[in-house]
């Protein structure tokens, strides 16, 4: 058993970031703490009551003393500026994945972790990912509010009922690592964990032809785009006056009311659940909601289906660095 | 009756339970919130030293995890509404305000006592609902597990805590209009104590955040009995409109917990450093600014929630500006120490210990406000050190503080002075023990809320546990020497402390009607002499 | 020492409360923004089924009364009794019809089956979450008022008798006018819930 005192591992491209901010945020805090604690035991010795000691204060206009309250809040707040702005950078990298990552859809509910590659392998409270490349998870929850935590890689996510959350990383070293549920969501929400195995490239690969999968997401999509009846409107030659769904996701496409919209997993989740909240200019309002009907892995699949119909837009990009 | 006691003084009113149910007097309703509060404090306590145990290790059988879940759920919702929010501001400030601004009582009596009533009825409906059949949803109450998904109690403790709110809104009207009309002739704003500005800042968040708090609980029970779905994704509601509504209150509501706090502690290192406060218009502005800022940083509650990047961003900012005049206070009372002349009796070893650990608890929030930082940290036991810092560290030792100082003032008794003296400093080192390893335990990646946890947290949550069983006993004695204090200490005299503020001007424990004689008005707030030597008797 | 001034005491009691007051509501019309957001179409379908001619009607009702109360508070500050006595029966009476308005509406939302908890007749419009959201919201709202006004009524109704039987109506002057002043907080209120439940979709 080993002792967690410190840091855990720093497992991802974020996480040597995360820490060399944290070390300074906690060695400016400590220094100040310090300072404080030092003067705060001087001056209780110095000038205790039984102490003889000169106690004539001699600036009796305090003009120090506007000094000093003007010395103390400069200087904290341009530290504080300078937290705020490493912060706020370093966040702009979280919210902002690298483009065309590995994407992996995740489904949480009371109480395990449902993954869901695009291979058609599922895994539960386990996450296989390779090292050195860029996965983009796109979360979902069944019932309540949950938290993906990765404290190895220093990520954490809330998982909303009713809408994908985004969250990405780089692991950089292979390993197992805790997942968590961050998130207070019930009776087991401690037991609510499982772990990321982080496979070396050729490894992955490996685990990834290893086993008997199903067949993959968007093909599982197909059927469902069957089942579900889309295709009697959205394929060429319908009667139905209705958008062609080929080449569609990632581009950014006009609305009827004028605004512009990119076609991303929300807005398509949103399309098939909310279909006249955002309606795509030229079509009219006619199309059936599926809330109800269409369970989150249906969406999952039926999402990947129609970004395997944009090959363009998906194809990871070998020659792009993460 | 005992001879500290003279017949004129308020204790002396009536001894009739009657005289005390039925009482319109500050001081008498002071009484009746301290005790009451104390009793939620000991209950809560309960929970905490429940949870501690279960907490030893990893896979704890001494509870279930569904018990465990309403275990610190209680632990939060009784220490937070029926313990920190009534705590200075219901006792200290109820018996102070009006001692210290020269009145006879505050603006509303009647409405005084009513608020006091209504905190009864509502906390005990609430303790009731958590006995009876416990409540699982943490003291945050997110939907749309609270609403949709938890079988517990959760309209009835929400219905006690909606009651308690109204209490808290009626006491905060009764001390802004006190403040504002009832000041004694010749005592400007600028000649408060900085107590009665804390209160009074206090009083304006209890007045405006805590409506906002009911409503948002009136919609929760709704949503969870009709199962309207405004919180409910389900149903095409946001479940983060509910949690945007609920910090609106319950991060200010720490403002209500510090403010006060920070107000005490003013008192008492000027009065045992014999030295005016160093800075003291800048003191009451930065209570001012921490009270307003206070009311716009909500967010950084949820900068992983899934809120627009842009407003975690701002909420960061506001966060570091609030910061700042917390950080004035600190380096002013250390100032204040500057060529003092200090002596260590009870309050000022309580209220030294505040400084420490409200900075500790400070600083560490720098960590959490810096938005990458917070994606790791929040949701682990740093957060959950972090405020414990602010509110048992902070809140709680101030309130020791502050009781100690005024105990002589409030019952006409001295107390043990070197017993105090070493239960300040139990306390301050338990508490340390208590709560420094979560923050270690939040840096590793441990969340809170955890009922089973990885083994190799198992040594920090030790620690804390064993911190915890120190923390309790420190809190176990002063209630012992205080109570004993109520028959066998000697009288205090009017002024011990030799202190300035108007309270020390009249017997102690005052006249029904505060003041025999008109008091004396300072010139100037903190009229310490500089090397002034501490007074008699 | 002060001797409390115990009139302006009250009436600057009463401002503070409404400033609580108006932090209460301020939920359900930011919880209406933001549902209204998420749910355009719904919003804009559903409010075009709220009985715009009552609620109008009510409007008018409301500041009616609100006028009433302004002028009781000048005849108890004149030392009117009569008058003011009956002015408050008046303000009191308006709230009534006020209340007897909405309870009407109320039974024609029924009839049109626009009560979402009981087949809900907007439920298989588009976007219908969000008409079902709009008319709990509405009922929400428009309850919560119509309970803040009951509670206006019942005090008017209680300082009416009071200042009736008084021998000085001027000593209640300042009663009337802080009742008075939660009377006009009442009103604003509506003020805001009228055009957003009733107007804003109606173009």
């Amino acid at each position: 058993m080993s002792v967690a005192i410190g840091m855990p591992p720093a497992a991802s491209e974020l996480a040597a970031r995360v820490d060399a901010l944290l070390w300074s945020v906690t060695a400016v805090t400590a220094s100040v703490a310090v300072a404080i604690i030092v003067l705060l035991v001087t001056f209780c010795i110095r000038y205790r009551r039984a102490a003889t000691v000169d106690r004539t204060m001699r600036d009796a206009a305090g003009e120090h003393r506007r000094w000093l309250e003007i010395t103390w809040i400069t200087v904290p707040f341009l530290v504080f500026l300078a937290f705020f702005f490493w912060g706020a950078r370093l966040y702009f990298s979280y919210e902002n994945p690298p483009s065309r990552p590995l994407q992996i859809y995740v489904v949480a509910r009371q109480w395990m972790w449902k993954i869901e590659h695009a291979s058609g392998a599922r895994e539960i409270n386990e996450l296989h990912v390779p090292r050195g490349r860029p996965v983009k998870l796109v979360m979902t929850s069944q019932d309540v509010i949950h938290s993906f935590y990765v404290p190895a890689f220093r990520v954490k996510r809330d998982v909303v009922p009713g809408r994908f959350a985004v969250l990405w990383f780089t692991a950089t070293r292979s390993g197992e690592y805790h997942l968590l549920c961050a998130e207070y969501c019930g009776t087991d929400h401690s037991r609510m964990g499982g772990r990321i195995v982080v496979l070396e490239p050729d490894a992955y690969a490996r685990w990834l032809e290893s086993g008997a999968h199903e067949s993959s997401l968007a093909s599982r999509g197909a059927a469902k785009f069957q089942s579900f009846g889309c295709s009697g409107c959205h394929v060429g030659g319908a009667a139905v006056h209705a958008p062609d769904l080929s080449h569609l996701y990632g581009r950014t496409i006009p609305l009827a009311d004028g605004t512009f919209v990119r076609v991303d997993e929300g807005y398509l989740r949103d399309s098939i659940l909310l279909p006249s909240k955002e309606i795509a200019a030229g079509y009219a309002d006619q199309m059936p909601s599926f809330a109800g009907r269409a369970t989150e892995e249906d969406l999952l699949e039926l999402i990947e289906y129609v970004k395997s119909l944009a090959p363009e837009a998906t194809m990871p990009d070998a020659g792009e660095s993460p | 009756m005992n001879a500290a006691v003279s017949p004129m003084s308020y204790l002396g009113a009536g001894y009739s339970l009657r005289s005390w149910l039925t009482t319109q007097d500050h001081k008498r309703i002071a009484i009746l919130y301290a005790v009451s509060i104390t009793a939620f404090f000991f209950i809560g306590g309960a929970a905490a030293t429940l949870i501690r145990l279960e907490l030893l290790s990893p896979h704890g059988t001494l509870v279930t995890a569904e018990t465990y879940n309403k275990l610190f759920t209680a632990h939060g919702v009784i220490m937070v509404w029926f313990f920190l929010i009534p705590s200075i501001p219901a006792t200290l400030g109820n018996f102070l305000v009006p001692l210290m601004i020269g009145a006879h009582d505050l603006a509303f009596p009647r409405l005084n006592l009513l608020s006091w009533y209504l905190y009864m009825f509502g906390a005990l409906f609430t303790l009731a609902a958590l006995i009876a059949g416990g409540v699982d949803t943490g003291w945050t109450f997110y939907t749309p597990f609270s609403t949709m998904f938890s079988s517990s109690y959760v309209v009835a403790t929400v219905a006690g805590v909606f009651i308690v709110g109204f209490s808290s809104i009626l006491t905060g009207l009764n001390f802004i209009v006190t403040v504002h009309r009832l000041r004694t002739p010749g005592l400007g704003y600028f000649r408060l104590p900085l107590f009665v500005w804390a209160i009074y800042a206090t009083s304006l968040i209890l007045v405006l955040a805590t409506p906002v708090l009911a409503m948002t609980l009136v919609l929760l029970a709704a949503e969870r009995l009709f199962g309207i779905g405004i919180f409910d994704p389900a149903l095409g509601g946001d479940p983060l409109l509910f949690q945007h509504l609920f910090w609106f209150y319950s991060h200010p509501a720490v403002y209500i917990m510090i403010l006060p706090a920070m107000g005490v502690v003013s008192e008492v290192i000027t009065c045992f450093a014999r030295k005016p406060i160093f800075g003291y218009h800048m003191m009451a502005y930065a209570i001012v600014a921490i009270a307003s800022i206070g009311f716009l940083v909500w967010g950084h509650h949820m900068f992983v929630s899934g809120q627009s990047m842009y407003a975690g961003m701002t909420f960061s900012f506001l966060s570091y500006l609030v910061a700042i005049p917390s950080a004035i206070k600190v380096f002013n009372w250390t100032a204040t120490l500057y060529k003092g002349s200090i002596s260590f009796a009870a309050p000022m070893l309580y209220a030294l210990g505040f400084i420490l650990l409200f900075m500790l608890g400070g600083l560490t929030g720098l960590f959490l406000a810096a938005l990458a930082l917070d994606v790791h940290l929040t949701d682990t036991y740093f957060v959950v050190a972090h405020f414990h810092y602010i509110m048992v560290g902070g809140a709680v030792m101030a309130y020791f503080a502050g009781i100690h100082f005024w105990w002589p003032k409030i019952t006409g008794r001295m107390y043990s002075a070197r017993w105090a003296q070493f239960a300040a400093v139990v306390i301050f080192v338990g508490f340390n023990v208590t709560f420094f390893p979560q923050y270690l335990l939040g840096i590793e990646g441990m969340p809170r809320r955890y009922h089973d946890y990885p083994s190799e947290f198992q040594v920090l949550h030790v620690f804390s546990s064993a911190g915890a069983a120190i923390l309790a006993l420190g809190y176990l004695l002063p209630f012992v020497y205080l109570a004993w204090s109520l028959r066998f200490g000697p009288p205090a005299g009017a002024n011990p402390w030799n202190a300035r503020g108007l309270e020390w001007q009249t017997p102690s424990p005052p006249p029904e009607d505060n003041f025999p004689s008109k008091p004396d008005i300072p010139t100037r707030p903190y009229d310490y002499a500089a090397g002034a030597a501490a007074a008699s008797t | 020492m002060s001797v409390p001034h115990r009139s302006s005491v009250g009436e600057f009691g009463m401002w503070v409360f409404l400033a609580s007051e108006m932090l209460f509501f301020s939920v359900l019309f930011f919880g209406y923004l933001v549902t209204r957001l998420h749910h355009p179409l719904g919003f804009a379908s559903a409010s075009r089924h709220t009985d715009v001619v009552i609620g109008s009607v009510n409007t008018a009702v409301l500041l009616t009364s609100s006028l009433m109360m302004a002028l009781a508070g000048r005849s108890a500050a004149a030392g009117a009794r009569r008058s003011a006595a009956g002015l408050l029966a008046a303000t009191a009476g308006f709230g009534l019809i006020f209340l007897a308005l909405k309870g009407l509406e109320y039974a024609h939302d029924a009839q049109h089956q626009l009560v979402p908890w009981r087949d809900f007749s907007l439920a298989f419009e588009p976007d219908a979450g969000g008409t079902r959201l709009f008319f709990w919201l509405y009922f929400i709202m428009t309850g919560a008022h119509a309970l803040h006004l009951l509670i206006g009524i019942t005090l008017v109704l209680t300082l009416m008798v009071v200042v009736a039987r008084a021998r000085h109506a001027i000593r209640h002057a300042e009663t009337v006018e802080i009742i008075g002043l939660y009377w006009h907080l009442v009103d604003v209120v509506w003020i805001f819930l009228y055009p957003l439940l009733y107007l804003v979709s109606r173009t």
